[in-house]
């Protein structure tokens, strides 16, 4: 099966698709972008987290084909031109990664919660995050890098 | 394996009719789970995300027709099958609140993104989110065929086992009609965390004082998901007897918990993983309990809504 798909704003071709194959494959094993992380295979770890049109998923639980001429973008697509974006960058300073495996799929997760909510409230930061596990950092770090991106993106 | 990905309902039924091989595919929620895992190889997966006519609802009135808002009382909402949870939640929390609760309860936000009712229909798994509000308003499933057009299965008789539907195999899933709520609708759901969880045991009621009953559904508590009838007609026959639907005075003591041990008393929860069998009728009791307490002050307080 061929995928034509549009990831990070490139179109991407891809034949020889299995059909029960994962988008979560085709991006890391066919596209050459292993940003995406492969962990629990079940929609529960939240690493794969990618945009799909625009909204949070897990990768891993969406057929190939249901990507077909769909966007996607992924954690590469977030810093432009060489530059992290303010919420890598609020990661990075808040000590929010650690192993790092699963920092991709929080990215885009905390990502997406501050395109819909600009100031969160501390609730709305952990109910964004409820589908993405971290067992490194016990979380406090990552709630004060959402934190710091969000005071950050109000008073840039 | 076959990738089959109709464009239309009606192209979907005709795929449906051909390949008997081919597994039905909304948010992937659950089939993926079983293909990355090698737990299940069909010989097609039939994709149903590019079917526009399962990711709309309508209102229905009492007569059939659509109108474009629906009353409060005699309404029903027609709910696609591949409407996610993420639009029930935003769009249907006053007209649905049962399922609307369910639905935030539903895995995470990735997952309330893609998963359906109509998947979760089509899963039967006794823990589904959606199955006890559907059990508990009184649902109706709409399933149709190629050949023999379409089938209105009430949600109480649509579950036949452990993972197992009154679906035929040339059926798929169109709708589920959910009468809205005329009275107040509570979902208890018991797991190890609020996020990301298998429902350990779930319950759910809603009050229909416009026809002095009272609807329930238990989950994670039997091999299928089921209501807990006697419950309905006891506490339904107390508010009767008491002419408390129309005084809304305060439940009598001892009500909440008569009407919970009746519930706990329809389940038939085995252990597993995820809990004992003595855990989960216990905790449907106290569900039951708190619930319709809730339910309760609600409807005393909500007075627009006369019986």
């Amino acid at each position: 099966m061929r995928i034509t798909t549009t990831v990070n704003g490139t179109e991407h071709e891809v034949d020889d698709v299995w059909a029960g194959e994962s988008l979560l494959y085709v991006l890391r094993e066919r596209m050459g972008l292993p940003g995406s992380k492969n962990a629990c295979e079940q929609g529960e770890c939240g690493s794969c987290t990618v945009y799909l049109d625009g909204e949070p998923v897990c990768a891993c639980l969406v057929a190939a084909g249901q990507a077909i001429g769909r966007e996607v973008t992924t954690v590469e697509g977030l810093a432009t031109e060489g530059e992290l974006h303010p919420v890598q960058e609020a990661f990075v300073e808040a000590g929010a990664v650690q192993c790092g495996f699963c920092t991709p799929g929080l990215l885009v997760a905390a990502h997406d919660l501050l395109e819909r909510v600009p100031d969160p409230s501390d609730l709305e930061i952990r109910e964004a995050l409820a589908g993405n596990l971290c067992r490194c950092t016990g979380y406090e770090k990552i709630l004060d890098a959402v934190r710091l991106a969000a005071a950050r993106q109000a008073r840039p | 394996m076959d990738f089959l990905q109709p464009t239309s309902w009606a192209d979907a039924l005709a795929v449906r009719a051909e390949r008997s091989d081919a597994v039905p595919i909304a948010g992937g929620t659950d089939v993926m789970v079983d293909l990355n895992f090698d737990r299940r190889r069909p010989g097609a997966l039939l994709d149903l995300g590019r079917v526009p006519e399962l990711r709309e609802w309508t209102v229905e009135d009492g007569t059939g027709g659509v109108g474009a808002t629906g009353g409060v009382g005699g309404s029903t909402v027609r709910l696609g099958a591949g409407v996610p949870y993420s639009r029930i939640i935003d769009d249907l929390g006053a007209r649905l609140p049962g399922l609307a609760m369910a639905a935030r309860t539903v895995g995470s936000p990735q997952i309330r993104i893609r998963g359906t009712v109509g998947g979760n229909l089509g899963s039967a798994s006794p823990a589904g989110d959606a199955h006890p509000p559907l059990l508990a308003a009184g649902a109706v499933v709409e399933v149709e065929s190629a050949a023999r057009g379409v089938r209105r299965i009430p949600a109480a008789e649509f579950f036949t086992g452990v993972k197992r539907n009154a679906l035929e195999p040339d059926e798929l899933i169109a709708a589920v009609l959910v009468p809205e709520a005329v009275g107040p609708q509570q979902f208890c759901k018991v797991g190890t965390r609020n996020a990301m969880v298998i429902a350990v045991s779930a319950f759910a009621c809603a009050l229909h004082p416009d026809r002095r009953a009272v609807g329930t559904g238990i989950g994670s508590a039997a091999p299928t998901p089921r209501r807990a009838p006697e419950a309905e007609e006891f506490l339904a026959g107390e508010l009767e007897s008491a002419g408390l639907w129309e005084s809304r005075g305060d439940l009598p003591d001892g009500l909440a918990r008569a009407f919970g041990e009746r519930v706990a008393a329809a389940a038939s929860p085995i252990d597993d993983v995820r809990g004992s069998a003595a855990y989960r009728r216990h905790s449907l009791a106290v569900m039951a309990r708190r619930s319709v307490t809730w339910a309760w002050a609600e409807y005393q307080q909500d007075l627009r809504k006369a019986a």
